[in-house]
């Protein structure tokens, strides 16, 4: 059951970024990014990762995507114009990144034994009180720096989309 | 194992035929409520009183043409009605509408799954359903349904802050994510509610919540995605028939969602609102008797000579709720659920009422409603509950 | 046994995650698509943030995904500002004529 859940949703997932690589529409891309990200949260569901699932839809899914699809439908940004590539691009990358791909599968397996199994309940400490409890203890520092990044960044766009800036 | 399996299918087809239903007849009731807000009939052609008027209109949807407009982006213009249909539809599956119900001989909740997370999946399925909106009026190719795709995901996102911080000051008293044991922690009686309950009511969190559900569902007076003043139809100008459907199912289906989480966040489930040794069992008989009462003294009135057949019929059915409601086999699961219908009923109605009385904002209003003032009153709600449960827990 | 999945093919998945995302920062040439390439690559790492904290039964590795995501909101932010203020200046989304120190 569980090989089979995963098995469904990571072939979605790599299909999908395929997807987000080869499409020359901007929006396409994007809609095969949602599906990569609802792929990954259900993914997540199985590793244990509750809240981080529902964080992935909601704050990923649900608001950074909206934003990149808004910003699309605001710029109304056409597809883009294929450029013919160099010989040696179109016939080394694909067997480059497989082979690339092949020596981190290798590295991976030598250093995870096939022992080491996944299975949905092995781990439940994915909760939201046990990511609340180590959140305000161990990672206050990093949680509060992290609230002064986003007051930045919330600036930063702000002072960026004002219309006097040339 | 086999049983669970059983009961799970069983309890999704009626949650599904249930809603159904109700998604066609919530349609009705909002045209009648508005007739009425109005002065004037509203459906009443289609068998008695219109009762039979969500079943033609569901007909005539089928049965039209579903026309395709050969320039849009054809993939997406496909799923952007289907996205928003399943995304809407999803969110109830997690709402419990009742405690454990006894059927033979298996006990089992009147909920088709409980999450642990149960609230931070309803927030995540609804922040999908802006996709719906916005890709299909993007991929209709029009500058209407655009206009009206790009004002919804600015509204979705912007609402959507005030409507999770509004979520998260109720939590703090409840103290847990899942929906069932969210009412579990208010059950007993009406100051047990959130909305009332110690230390801080959450009444401030309850109606901002409400101002952001309606902005969420792009209902008046926040319907600019769909202004049909300037904006034709908005975001679904181009669609058509079931695709048209899908859409309009969706607005519908997220208005229950949302009523059944303001029901279960604040205002207490199906717990009633006083104990039952205080007689809160004999309210349900009340209301329909009263109905019956009411339809059956119009209905014999000489002047009204149309209605001679229908109400004093409604009003006998009426009668025979109320007895419903006496039956001691029935009450321990049907008192629950009346509870639960009638507060989400009530915000229900409200949506229609707001509908036949406000006007609607102009843009920049919306925006800067929820940026200069609902946010931040969320967020001093929010931290007031926070500091006031960290000092009395 | 054989219902549960390898801990290592999380870890691969994560891995042909991350060089498809490699691959669309480099190839394409819109933008948009570049940035939606880095999105994707932080995906694939927060994959196996997640595979190890399954892993080593501790919650850190959730920890971590989370504050990745907080960074990735921030940053979108602030780079969707830029491609506005870009076009809006420009009227292009093309990197390739985004170019004006270089002549």
């Amino acid at each position: 059951m569980d090989v089979i859940l995963f098995l469904i949703f990571a072939i979605v997932a790599v299909v999908c970024a395929i997807n987000v690589v080869v499409q020359t529409h901007p929006i396409s891309s994007a809609v095969s990014l949602i599906g990569v990200m609802g792929s990954l949260a259900i993914l997540y569901l199985l590793l244990g990762a509750e809240f981080i699932a529902a964080a992935q839809v909601i704050v990923y899914a649900g608001a950074v995507m909206v934003l990149f699809v808004f910003v699309i439908m605001l710029l109304n940004a056409g597809a883009e114009v294929r450029r013919g590539r160099s010989l040696m691009v179109q016939l080394l990358g694909i067997p480059l990144l497989i082979s690339f791909l092949g020596l981190v599968a290798w590295f991976v397996e030598r250093i995870y034994p096939p022992t080491a199994r996944v299975q949905f309940g092995g781990f439940t400490g994915g909760t939201p009180r046990a990511i609340g409890q180590a959140l305000f203890t161990t990672y206050l520092l990093p949680f509060e720096v992290t609230s002064i990044l986003i007051l930045i960044a919330i600036l930063g766009a702000i002072v960026l989309a004002r219309k006097e800036i040339d | 194992m086999g049983s669970f399996f059983v009961i799970t299918v069983i309890k999704a087809a009626i949650v599904f035929a249930v809603l159904m239903t109700t998604l066609a007849y919530l349609q009705w009731v909002e045209r009648k409520v508005i007739a009425h807000i109005q002065v004037r009939p509203g459906p009443y052609r289609v068998g008695p009183h219109g009762l039979l008027q969500p079943l033609a209109d569901v007909i005539k949807l089928i049965t039209k043409e579903d026309l395709v407009p050969s320039y849009v982006n054809k993939p997406l213009y496909l799923l952007a009605p289907f996205l928003a249909i399943t995304m809407a539809l999803l969110s109830i599956s997690v709402i419990p509408f009742g405690p454990t119900i006894d059927v033979a001989g298996h006990r089992t909740w009147m909920q088709l799954t409980d999450l642990n997370i149960g609230v931070l999946f309803v927030l995540a399925v609804s922040s999908m359903g802006v996709y719906g909106i916005a890709l299909g009026g993007w991929a209709s190719n029009n500058k209407y349904a655009l206009l009206g795709g790009l004002r919804s995901s600015a509204q979705m996102i912007s609402y959507e802050l005030p409507l999770s911080l509004a979520i998260a000051a109720p939590l703090l008293l409840s103290n847990t994510l899942s929906l069932r044991h969210l009412v579990g922690t208010q059950a007993g009686a009406i100051w047990h509610w959130n909305v009332f309950r110690g230390p801080f009511p959450q009444i401030f969190s309850f109606i901002i919540f409400l101002i952001a559900a309606f902005a969420e569902t792009n209902r008046v007076p926040f319907d600019l995605p769909e202004a049909e003043n300037e904006l034709v139809a908005g975001f679904h100008t181009e669609y058509s028939s079931m695709k048209f459907a899908s859409f309009f199912m969706a607005e519908y289906a997220n208005m229950i969602t949302v009523s059944c989480m303001a029901t279960l966040l604040f205002l207490g489930g199906w717990s009633a609102p006083w104990p039952a040794e205080y007689g809160s069992n004999w309210v349900p008989t009340a209301i329909f008797a009263l109905a019956g009462v009411l339809a059956l003294y119009h209905g014999l009135h000489p002047a009204r000579r149309r209605d001679r057949l229908t109400l004093p019929v409604f009003g006998i059915v009426f009668f025979g709720i109320a007895a419903i409601f006496q039956l001691a086999i029935l009450q321990s699961w049907l008192l629950p659920l009346f509870w639960f219908c009638a507060k989400t009923g009530a915000i229900l109605f409200a949506f229609m009422w707001v509908r036949g009385t406000l006007p609607r904002f102009r843009y920049d209003q919306l925006m800067g409603f929820t940026w200069k003032f609902l946010f931040p009153v969320a967020v001093l709600n929010l931290l007031v509950t926070a500091f006031l449960v960290a000092l009395v827990g | 046994m054989m219902s549960a999945v390898p801990v290592y093919w999380f870890l691969m998945l994560s891995a042909v995650l991350f060089a498809l995302g490699v691959a669309g920062f480099l190839f394409r040439r819109n933008i948009i698509t570049v940035f939606m390439s880095i999105e994707l690559m932080l995906n694939a790492v927060n994959l196996s943030f997640v595979t190890f904290s399954y892993q080593l039964k501790q919650v850190n590795g959730h920890l971590f995904t989370f504050f990745v995501m907080v960074v990735a909101a921030a940053e979108a932010a602030v780079g969707l500002a830029i491609i506005l203020t870009v076009f809006k200046n420009r009227s292009t989304l093309n990197i390739d004529e985004v170019n004006s120190l270089k002549n």
